[in-house]
This record gives C-alpha cells, structure tokens and sequence, in this order.
C-alpha cells in the first residue's frame, strides 16, 4: 500500500531515488553496480530504521494523523472472522465517525466500537474527518449497554481529532453524550480494551478510554488538548505546535512511563501495519490475552479494579 | 431647554442618592457603575457590556450554606507540575496569591436549609477553574465522602475544562470524576449539578453534565467547545444567546434556569422532596 511521505524522511527519499537513477544509469551504460547498489540500500534502509527511532514528539504526531494508517474497520476485517455493523442512536442519527458492531474473532462474540476517518477528501466528508457527533456517542452508548446485557466483552479503536465542535453538535449535548459515555464505560459489567491506532484528541477520545486495558501503537499520540491549540493559547504562536507536542508528553512512550497506557505495541516503520506478519500476531495476542486475563475475573473484582485504575491517576501534594 | 435641563439635574441627584444608599459596582470593563441590587437583577453581568462579576467559590458557598455550617475538606490538596510544564508553577503561584485558594475548587460538608450536603464550588479566577489532578482528586474523595456519610452531593461548576499543563493527567481526571459519580449512582443519592458561568470543556463533559438534577444559572454560558473555537473551526456566525442557560434549557440540556439569589431555595425544595418520607420535616 502506498504511504505518505514525511519531511523528516526526505533526505533518505532522495537517496532513495538517486539509487534509481544509478541503477538505470548502470543498465545504460552495461556496467554492474549492483552489489555497490545493494550495499547502499541496505545502509540506507538500516538508517531510516534508526531515524524512526529517534522520532521528535512532533514527527510522532504527524504519523499518528497519518491517514495512511489501518482505520477501525481495518482492524476488524483483521479481527473478526464475521462482523456485522450496527447504526443508529435511536434518537436522531446515525453517525459515520464512529462505528461498531458485533463478531466474531476467534471464536469469542464481541462489540467492537471505533473512530472512522476517511482516506480522502470525500470518505473524510462522510465520516466527518473522525469527529464524532453527540449521535455517535450516543450509538456507542447503546452498544455497550448491548453488550453489557450479552455478556460480550468490548472492544474499542481510538482514532479521533476530537469531538466535533461545531454549532449542531453543542445543540444536541455533546458534553452530555461524551460524559455518559464516561460513566457508562466505568461502570460496565463486561471487559473493556482500548487501542489507540493513531491520534487520541481530548474528550472525544477519552470518552473511547475508560477501559480494564488501554494499549497504544508506538506513533500514536493521547492528549488533553492538540497541540495546535495549546501553542495558540499558551504561546499565541499556532507555529509552536512542535515545541508543545513535548512539553504535552503525549506519545506513547512517555504515557507507558506515566502509567496512563498498559502496553505499547512497536509499529514496523516505513510500512503498512497490517502488511507486517510481526505486528499482526503482536497485536492479536495482545488483545487476545488482555481477554482471557480479564474474562477469568469476577465482575465485582473487575469493577473494583477498573475504578482504582482510574482513581489512582493524578499527582498532587498533599 | 429649561425644562430638560432641570429633570436632568434632578435624575443625577436621584442617581446620586441610590448610590449613596447602597454599595455600588464599578464594571471594569466599561465603567457602568451599578448597584448591588441591579447586579443581582442582572445574574452579575454588567448591563452595558455583559461583563461578568466573578463570583469566587467561598460566595457560592455562602450564598447558599447555612450560617457557620460549612467545614472545608481537603484544603490541604495542591498541584504539582508532573510534566514540568513550562511557567505552570508561576501560574499556579499567581492564582493562588490573587484567590487566597490553594486550588480551582472548595469541597467540604455544610448544611442548606437544615439539610446535610457534600458540597464543591470550583473558581473560574484560579487558573480559568480548570480541572487537573488536584481539583479531580478533591471531587472524587468529596463524592466517596458523600457515599460513606450517604448525603446528597452539590457541585457548583465554573471552569474552562481540563488543565493542559498537567496533560493527559488531567484529562484522565474526566474519567476519575464520571467514575466516582457512578459510585454516586449505584448508591442512589441524590447529586445536584449547578452549571456557573462560565463552564465548558473536560468539566461540562464529566461530572458537571451526570447529575440526577442539573440546574443552570441564568445568563451562564456553558458547553463542550467555546464559542470562540466553534467559530474559528467552522467558520459559522453563531446564533444569539447561543450556549447560554436559557438555550440549554430550550435544548433540553438542563432541568432548570436559576438565578443565583434564588439558588438556596430552589436547592432547599429539591433537598426537601428527596427526603422521601421525611418530606416536610424538617
């Protein structure tokens, strides 16, 4: 699958391309360069592997927003061997940034629910850039309380700008929607495991979060508030947008040493997660132990310590 | 000419005597000076200019309480600056001298007309009365509180939403809070919700939007986005008293509008009919 380029990467790409244009000056010219060819593919690949590892906060956040990166959907064709979508809230919509529904994956039934973004300008339309509205909480809501009644442990898939901000959705309670959902998830009598798969903006992906588990991919991001708006409010300089990404400690790592996240999974880079076999199975044993863990719980056990996981985050003098 | 010039006079001289019988106000904003009692006519904005005169958590608490019955919990909690944000700890240390508060919230125990609450007034003058790790640490133990003494719990929101500088710490306080008012919930009591002006962001999408009964005082601004960030991101010119508490109400958001003189006894009559039996007892 073809993937966006990044600015850190261009260097390397323009190596990458002179390398072409001496393997064909090489053909041209009927002279073989091929192992010198090789040996600078191969240092070259080793120094974009060592460049991934030295991603600034900032670079990390552009990966997470990388729309080239596995949706929801994605990760429940992965998943699940049958899944059937379910829409609507009942009260007034169906919303297409969020999505979920019931399947099968590995012979366990579960309720998956995640964030939808589009891959172009037109699905992003209809999935409204991965913005959910009061409607899509509020169908999530309806799902897990679905689940809860069956006894099917949920999956959720974080992936989200944010709520959406716009004038409909203040109309229709999105503070209310994303507040129940809170209070919902906490108190949810079935197992819950989050997966953030790229960029986890605010209450709008919070409200995804209030899970037994919560497992982030190395290049994804969690934070209170993007970046962008941090710098514009705090600096008044939307330009300082990278410089905030640090101070924020929003990438994975710095939320596992935090212990907000339980787990981060290590993304090949330069590819398409879901064409990587390594960080396929990680991601499935992952979950799927996550599950087996969780369901040998008692309920009452698994609610106390879902509450404690929360309760115990902050850090104050006292 | 004559005429006018006399009735003139003799408005400034009324005007000059309802300002010496009463204490005045001076809008910082645009220098009406109004009397105490057009301001609370007013729900505290300035008239001319709709400034809102911030009201600080120990005046809600007064407002309300009964005499000598409040006993503050937790006043002891501060912030730290876990991610060693930067100009966090100058802030903070600005607040607190300006407030005389160690925090964006008071919680403790008092009484409202006889009636025994858990109480919390947070205060939009301590750093925008946003929510980081203290002042969800506060509600959390106020609502476990509320559970183990099993009494009624009010919280007075006023707060621009979660603190960035504590990062995802204070996001999380979101969901620590939602968390404890399900605790609230599974144990049936009654937990009130007053939406202040102004309330918006991580706090009206937590605790602030669970409550069994949530009032908004009028003219309050509260929602999820603030007006200034819907109308930069969409670009939409927003309808008047937009997000406002009349228009909540319109929407269905809030059970009540309440002007803050008659919060207390609006809080007294709800305090009453969830005595069940007791009804009228007290």
């Amino acid at each position: 699958m073809a993937r966006n380029k990044f600015e850190f990467e261009e260097p390397y790409l323009l190596l990458e391309s002179k390398l072409e244009d001496l393997k064909k000056l090489s053909e041209q010219l009927n002279t073989d360069f091929s192992e010198e060819i090789n040996h600078i593919e191969k240092r070259l690949d080793q120094m974009m592997e060592e460049r991934y590892k030295r991603l600034t906060p900032w670079e990390q956040v552009l990966l997470a927003r990388d729309l080239d990166r596995p949706m929801t959907r994605d990760y429940i064709r992965l998943l699940c061997s049958d899944f059937i979508e379910l829409h609507g809230d009942r009260v007034y919509g169906d919303d297409l940034a969020m999505v979920g529904g019931i399947g099968m994956m590995g012979g366990r039934a579960v309720t998956i629910i995640g964030h939808q973004k589009g891959r172009n300008t037109k699905e992003n339309i209809s999935h409204n850039f991965g913005m959910p509205r009061p409607e899509g909480y509020r169908k999530a809501y309806r799902l897990l309380k679905q689940a809860e009644k069956f006894g099917r442990p949920v999956l959720t898939f974080i992936n989200t700008p944010g709520a959406d901000p716009g004038i409909g959705a203040e109309e229709r309670g999105q503070a209310w929607a994303i507040s129940e959902m809170l209070c919902g998830l906490s108190s949810l009598r079935v197992p819950i495991i989050s997966v953030v798969t790229g960029e986890g903006g605010s209450g709008g992906a919070l409200a995804l979060a209030v899970a037994d588990r919560i497992v982030m991919l190395s290049n994804t991001v969690f934070s209170v508030i993007s970046p962008e708006s941090c710098a514009s409010i705090l600096m008044r300089d939307v330009k300082r947008a990278d410089e905030m990404a640090g101070h924020l400690k929003m990438n994975a790592q710095a939320l596992y040493e935090m212990r907000i996240v339980d787990e981060v999974i290590e993304e090949p880079a330069r590819q398409y997660l879901l064409d990587s076999p390594d960080f396929v199975e990680k991601l499935k044993n992952t979950i799927n132990n996550y599950l087996d863990e969780l369901g040998s719980l008692e309920i009452s056990k698994l609610l106390e310590q879902r509450y404690s996981r929360f309760r115990q985050i902050g850090q104050f003098l006292e | 000419m004559f005429k006018k010039s006399y009735i003139d006079i003799s408005g400034a001289k009324k005007k000059q005597a309802k300002f010496e019988n009463e204490v005045t106000f001076s809008c910082p904003k645009c220098l009406t000076r109004i009397t105490a009692t057009e301001k609370m006519q007013n729900n505290d904005f300035c008239p001319k200019c709709s400034y809102y005169y911030v009201t600080s958590a120990w005046d809600r608490i007064h407002d309300v309480c009964d005499e000598n019955s409040f006993e503050e919990w937790n006043a002891h909690i501060k912030s730290l600056n876990p991610l060693n944000f930067p100009n966090y700890e100058k802030k903070m240390i600005k607040a607190r001298e300006e407030t005389g508060l160690t925090e964006a919230i008071v919680t403790g125990r008092g009484s409202i007309g006889g009636y025994d609450v858990v109480l919390g007034a947070m205060d939009s003058r301590f750093m925008m009365g946003s929510m980081g790790s203290a002042v969800g640490e506060k509600i959390s133990r106020a609502m476990e509180k509320a559970i183990q003494y099993s009494l009624p719990c009010i919280m007075f929101s006023s707060s621009g939403g979660a603190r960035m500088q504590e990062g995802m710490l204070s996001l999380m306080q979101m969901a620590k809070t939602s968390a404890s008012v399900g605790r609230l919930r599974e144990a049936g009591l009654l937990y009130i919700s007053i939406l202040t002006h102004p309330t918006t962001g991580g706090v009206t999408a937590s605790f602030a939007s669970l409550a069994d009964v949530i009032i908004a005082e009028s003219g309050a601004l509260v929602g999820f986005t603030g007006p200034r960030v819907i109308e930069q991101t969409t670009g939409h010119v927003l309808p008047p008293g937009f997000q406002r508490s009349e228009y909540l109400l319109k929407h269905g958001m809030v059970d009540l509008v309440q002007p803050r003189a008659e919060m207390r006894s609006l809080l007294i009559r709800l305090l009453n009919i969830h005595q069940g039996e007791n009804y009228g007892e007290k």
